[in-house]
């Protein structure tokens, strides 16, 4: 397992989820302190590639050797890519959950949605005041 | 249960040292699994060799004149069948013939036994023998005061000097210098042992062990061990609405040998037949199954995960006779969404097909 980090290159959602924003282009991923939570991933199960997503929407669910996590989108958009390497590698998520550890890629609706969502610095205190 | 009241193994201060996730299992605060996670941990007992603290299960003495012939009438299996030095896979039943417990009987010379039960049905166990054994025969609860490990995986002899003994039984011996009831039993389809080991010389033998080249390993793995070979448990595969051969446990239940709690019904519904009964199955579709999920067309998944060996969703369920038989297809809800899976002969992990 790796060490605690929140990139700051990242905007994130409460429910553990991050985003990383290149044009109106999203990745989303969760976070380090989400799938410590969660614990070893063994299975992830996307929406299709094509799904409109709404922001605060599930996108599909992670599930691990204790437990099932609703992934929840931080930005709306349309699904353009999910991450077929995972298939028999989950625990990419795990070892390098902001790297190959990525989810779904998302033409987003609205790239200042970001805004709305912490920066690395808030997130840290949120998750310290868990 | 609050924490304050969970029981700890002889072991806890080691589970904690090793870096253990404790959870309440059972009223006692048990591993769940170590730091380096559950999966390494499975595969460490199916390629080499794992040890698990099973100090949490129950272990009941019982002997005196008449205790053989009370247990006969008690417990399903016929212990007629086997000699002293020798152990024995049997069930308790009620009398509709469905399980109060699943347990291993251990049989030493003259009438004394030893009964190693489910920890979560011990005070159930207890209560069952004790108003049935009769006069003369002496229950007495030895779970206290022993500690018990399963060292499991096929490098145990390479690692572990340990006595010869064919499947199912028993001696005592001294393995690293430490007196210990040696069983060639366990729970996850590998060569192995069980150890009974008096708690004061517990933490001793287990750093022994580990030394020793053998992996730490918690509930956790035991579970998805288990899952692969089939074996059923208590609270999940078995328990007191289904009987013994809704289970598929008529293998070990004496019907045409002798009578028990429950073998009239037992001998009935097999008259009958046609029951809903407990299958394996393997995913067709990628889904994960879990307990609890329905069975479309009737049914309910009682086990179901993630088998690190196979890769592929696994699991038990009760479903009708109609669609028992390997290969029939089964359609899973996992949470809404219908997932295909195949019933398969058990045990759905076999060394060296996987």
């Amino acid at each position: 397992m790796t060490d605690p980090s929140y990139p700051d290159d990242l905007r994130y959602h409460e429910a553990h989820d991050w985003v990383r924003l290149d044009g109106d282009v999203a990745t989303f991923g969760i976070t380090w302190y989400a799938q410590d939570t969660l614990g070893e991933v063994v299975f992830f199960s996307p929406v299709a590639v094509g799904t409109k997503l709404d922001r605060d929407g599930d996108y599909g669910e992670l599930e691990s050797t204790k437990a099932v996590s609703t992934l929840v989108a931080p930005m709306s958009g349309e699904v353009i890519e999910v991450n077929e390497a995972l298939d028999g590698a989950e625990s990419s998520v795990n070892d390098d959950p902001y790297g190959a550890g990525w989810l779904v890629r998302v033409r987003v609706d609205d790239p200042s949605q970001a805004d709305e969502l912490m920066d690395a610095e808030a997130y840290q205190r949120f998750v310290d005041s868990l | 249960m609050s924490a304050g009241t969970l029981r700890r193994t002889p072991l806890y201060d080691r589970h904690r040292m090793a870096g253990a996730r404790l959870v309440p299992f059972a009223g006692w605060e048990m591993p769940v699994q170590y730091a380096g996670g559950v999966i390494a941990e499975h595969r460490a007992v199916r390629e080499r060799c794992g040890v698990f603290d099973v100090s949490h299960m129950g272990r009941f003495d019982v002997r005196g004149p008449g205790a053989l012939a009370a247990l006969q009438a008690l417990l399903s299996n016929d212990l007629g069948r086997i000699d002293a030095g020798a152990a024995q896979y049997t069930l308790l039943l009620d009398e509709r013939g469905c399980p109060i417990d699943d347990l291993i009987a251990y049989r030493f010379e003259g009438e004394h036994f030893m009964l190693v039960v489910n920890a979560g049905r011990a005070a159930q166990d207890w209560a069952w023998l004790h108003d049935r054994l009769g006069d003369g025969v002496a229950l007495r609860d030895d779970t206290a005061g022993w500690a018990m490990l399963a060292i499991q995986g096929p490098d145990v002899r390479d690692l572990i000097d340990l006595p010869e003994l064919a499947p199912f039984h028993f001696d005592r011996a001294e393995v690293f210098g430490i007196p210990l009831l040696v069983a060639a039993t366990g729970y996850t389809g590998e060569p192995g042992v069980e150890v009974v080991v008096e708690a004061a010389r517990a933490g001793e033998l287990w750093d022994r062990v580990v030394a020793a080249g053998v992996t730490p390993a918690g509930l956790g793995a035991r579970d998805t061990l288990r899952l692969e070979v089939c074996y059923p448990l208590y609270g999940n595969d078995l328990g007191e609405r289904w009987t013994a051969l809704q289970a598929g446990l008529g293998w070990v239940c004496a019907l045409d040998a002798k009578r028990f709690s429950g073998s009239d019904a037992l001998l009935a519904q097999r008259e009958r037949g046609g029951y809903d009964r407990l299958v394996a199955f393997r995913m067709t579709e990628r889904a994960i199954p879990r307990q609890g999920m329905p069975v479309a067309g009737g049914g309910e998944v009682t086990s179901g995960t993630m088998s690190p060996s196979l890769g592929i969703g696994i699991g038990m369920a009760y479903v009708p006779a109609a669609t028992a038989e390997p290969g029939s297809v089964l359609e899973i809800d996992v949470r809404g969404r219908p997932a295909r899976a195949e019933v398969a002969r058990k045990p759905l992990y076999r060394k060296g097909a996987a």
